[in-house]
């Protein structure tokens, strides 16, 4: 089976290059029969590696323990679910998992436009096919997933594997990776279509056409990804909340920024045939970035809590990159002709500048935390010294670049195109201004003095008047047209124009995370040795520890402690945060217990019985205000990518003019 | 042009305010790299800059003290033994334990002690169980503690 499984992989690394060449040489030389035969060596790949996918998948749900990746990953006392997710539990299987995805998505960018672009898909086959070549070179010759135990060489075969590191036992963290490398590996699509629209000088913006449902998707993959591992994170202790700016989680953010400024910027090039360069820039710069993470997360150039083992995969990732880099930059420059603005900006207040402040300040984040990654590599490249900044450094830049973003998602809607005048704008930001201060002068006289905490509220309550004044005076006009209900009107105008109103609901979600990490200004904690039947207290609650329970499964031992919640003599129920020690491993893991409000997080750990006295237990009480909010703005913000995603009922320029106009009417100045 | 002028200096201001911010950032934040030999030597005066150190933990070493832990981290190869005091207030990584590779953030204190505010930890295996099954180290409190129950 393993030989099989690693022969299924050589081949299609020499498939791929076939893909390659194929594609290239027959595009050149117009030769469709070769254009032809490289797709079908496209199809090819994907059932090979797919082949050495399932082998693998088999191997580890079969816990066949000769081989060398299932015996460190995986043992028999685990979980199915598990035992599948030690394929990405480890170098060499996640490699695979990215390769396999980039096979998968190669054939469906394939199958989707089989019919259609015949100029540009020899090179989107080419792009794909040199990334797919990259990734078996790893899977094939330096990180082989289907390596055999030396049994008699020294080494005894196992009758049982490690298992997979409990840390990663946790139902959160067996989707987190999929989900991000589906980011990953998904922007390699607008990537390949946008380079292979600068090979052919395609005429219009036809690559942002046919892939922006894509970057849409992958965009919202990406997205999930970050905040199952936020989640995870937060469940799962010691990695300092759910956001700690650990180089690795940076690395996740960088694509998903820069995704964020493209998914905005593009709209530019649509509707104005500006940006043509910058777009071409961010989505390189986006699928760069991903490969960038890949690599910090894989090479352990940086240390991380995630950091992987050291290998030598770093130069293999740099040599791939500066190919990239250097190739698109060179086509770039020898395009600009073909890239030139169709139109000009006319004045700072105008919805093209708000985009335009929305790319600036989105790209200085993304700088801003690419150079605090890179801070110890770069300081002793220079000084010889290393020298890290940690995470006020990275709170320092982005809280006010995050607050600036929050006030243009407000801002930008209420702009009218081209140019606004004063009065237009003092009309469009009233009620918003009014609510921000309102917020404000609240919050300040409820005891409220944290500055970015007034200012971020402040911001949120403008934003949701913006978004819910849009949706309003769009339904009216169309409830008093059609006669019918405001809710029903609603509705309406969602479909009539997806993407407009889709949109608002995303910044909603975001403004509704905001709210969430606003929270941690107000965070709460303490830690206390207790005996049983003494209390703890932590802002209105009173914790009383019952008992302390142990036992053990085949899987891990397990020690609990009951702890009764009371808050305002009233009682809440009990909580059981507990400690595990994993048997194959002996890794001690915690287990929090946390009280899930919308309002608050009642948040407990039980860090371990204390030393001095062996009848008392430590506990760990943190408070979390609004934290829940971050993961419902999560869910706002997915259901406003999939209205972006339904088709909308009627054509967009018209749906500017005759639905939005209704609006955006009022905020134009009369010519 | 004139357009294009006001626009150059709002992306200025703003890029100008954003690298002020990053200058200040770092230099309160920035952290200087040291092993433990490196950190005995340093002079007095550079003893209150924030360091970062690595080594391995001490088995057996690490006690709880109420909102403290007491841990000692050793450099590979190297005699000398750093006492580490954790005064910050997340809780410890679960991959904290005996023979972990521990990362402690903090500042030397006079007494030749560590104190740290942050601590990270990676798994003597990097998250990868070591080939055979052999258990890599002892859990953090050692046997399981008696029941209270």
């Amino acid at each position: 089976m393993e030989t099989l499984g690693a022969f299924a992989i050589l081949l299609a690394f020499c498939l791929a290059i076939y893909a390659f060449s194929a594609s290239l040489v027959g595009s050149i030389r117009k030769k469709a029969f070769l254009v032809v035969s490289g797709e079908r060596a496209v199809y090819a790949v994907w059932v090979l590696m797919s082949t050495a996918a399932g082998i693998l998948v088999y191997s580890l749900m079969t816990s066949d323990f000769r081989l060398a990746y299932v015996a460190a990953r995986s043992n028999r006392a685990m979980p199915l679910v598990y035992k599948f997710a030690a394929w990405w539990g480890g170098q060499e299987g996640s490699l695979l998992l990215w390769s396999w995805l980039l096979s998968t998505f190669s054939v469906m960018v394939l199958w989707t436009n089989r019919r259609k672009f015949r100029d540009m898909m020899p090179y989107v086959i080419a792009v794909l096919s040199f990334t797919q070549i990259f990734f078996c070179t790893l899977n094939a010759f330096i990180e082989p997933p289907f390596q055999v135990l030396a049994v008699g060489k020294g080494v005894q075969a196992v009758a049982d594997g490690n298992g997979l590191n409990p840390l990663l036992q946790h139902p959160a963290m067996a989707i987190h990776p999929p989900m991000l490398y589906l980011g990953y590996v998904g922007f390699i699509v607008p990537f390949a279509f946008a380079f292979a629209s600068l090979v052919t000088k395609q005429p219009g913006e036809a690559w942002i056409a046919t892939t922006r449902r894509w970057s849409l998707i992958t965009w919202a993959f990406q997205s999930t990804g970050i905040l199952l591992g936020a989640g995870w994170a937060y469940a799962v202790l010691g990695w300092g909340g759910y956001w700690g700016w650990d180089p690795v989680e940076n690395a996740s953010l960088l694509p998903w920024i820069t995704a964020t400024a493209f998914l905005h910027s593009v709209m530019m090039q649509e509707k104005k045939g500006m940006m043509k360069v910058w777009n071409m820039v961010l989505i390189s710069a986006t699928f760069f970035l991903c490969i960038f993470g890949t690599f910090l997360t894989r090479s352990g150039v940086v240390s991380s809590v995630h950091a992987f083992a050291q290998s030598s995969l770093g130069s293999w990732f740099l040599g791939f990159l500066s190919i990239a880099v250097g190739v698109t930059t060179f086509m770039i420059i020898k395009r600009l002709d073909y890239l030139k603005s169709e139109a000009h900006l006319e004045s700072v207040l105008s919805r093209e500048s708000s985009f335009l402040f929305n790319n600036l300040i989105l790209l200085a984040s993304s700088f801003a935390v690419l150079w605090g990654t890179l801070f110890p590599v770069l300081t002793e490249a220079v000084m010889g010294e290393k020298i890290t900044v940690g995470a006020p450094f990275f709170n320092k830049v982005n809280i006010p670049i995050g607050l600036f973003l929050l006030l243009l998602t407000g801002v930008g809607p209420l702009i009218a195109w081209r140019r606004s005048s004063f009065d237009s704008l003092k009309r469009a930001f009233r009620w918003p201004t009014v609510f921000f201060l309102v917020t404000v002068l609240g919050l300040v006289a409820t005891g409220v003095h944290h500055i970015y905490a007034l200012i971020s509220f402040g911001l949120c309550a403008f934003v949701t008047v913006t978004i819910v004044m849009e949706f309003f005076k769009g339904s009216r006009a169309i409830s008093i047209k059609n006669q019918m209900n405001l809710l029903r009107a609603m509705v309406e105008l969602t479909h009539r124009n997806t993407r407009r109103y889709g949109g608002y609901l995303v910044h909603m979600g975001i403004v509704i995370m905001f709210i969430g990490f606003t929270g941690a200004a107000f965070n709460k904690d303490t830690t206390k040795e207790v005996k049983i039947g003494e209390h703890i207290q932590l802002g209105n609650y009173d914790l009383q520890v019952k008992q302390v329970l142990d036992g053990d499964n085949p899987n891990y031992s397990w020690q609990r402690a009951v702890i009764a919640v009371t808050k305002h003599g009233e009682s809440l129920g009990e909580l059981t945060p507990e400690r595990r020690v994993y048997v194959s491993s002996q890794q001690p893991t915690s287990q929090v217990s946390i009280r899930r409000r919308l309002n608050e997080d009642l948040y407990l750990n039980f860090a371990s019985m204390s030393q001095t006295d062996p009848t008392a237990a430590i506990i760990q009480v943190y408070i979390f205000p609004l934290v829940s909010c971050i993961w419902v703005g999560f869910y706002v913000l997915l259901f406003g990518t999939l209205i972006c995603l339904v088709p909308s009922k009627v054509k967009y320029s018209y749906a500017r003019t005759e639905v939005v106009g209704v609006y955006a009417k009022q905020a134009q100045p009369t010519k | 042009m004139k357009t294009y002028a006001k626009f150059t200096l709002l992306v200025v201001a703003i890029v100008g305010t954003l690298a002020w911010l990053a200058a200040s950032g770092i230099n309160e934040s920035k952290t200087y790299y040291k092993t433990i030999s490196e950190l005995k030597q340093l002079p007095g005066g550079e003893a209150t800059k924030r360091v970062r150190v690595t080594g391995d933990v001490v088995p057996g070493s690490i006690k709880r003290d109420g909102e403290r832990v007491h841990f000692q981290i050793v450099e590979k190869g190297q005699p000398q033994i750093l006492n580490v005091v954790y005064t910050g207030k997340d809780p410890l990584p679960d991959t904290f334990r005996d023979n972990a590779q521990a990362m402690a953030d903090g500042k030397l204190q006079a007494d030749g002690s560590f104190q740290a505010s942050s601590i990270a930890a990676k798994c003597p295996s990097k998250y990868e169980a070591a080939p055979g099954g052999k258990p890599a180290a002892q859990p953090l409190n050692g046997a399981k503690p008696p029941s209270m129950s």
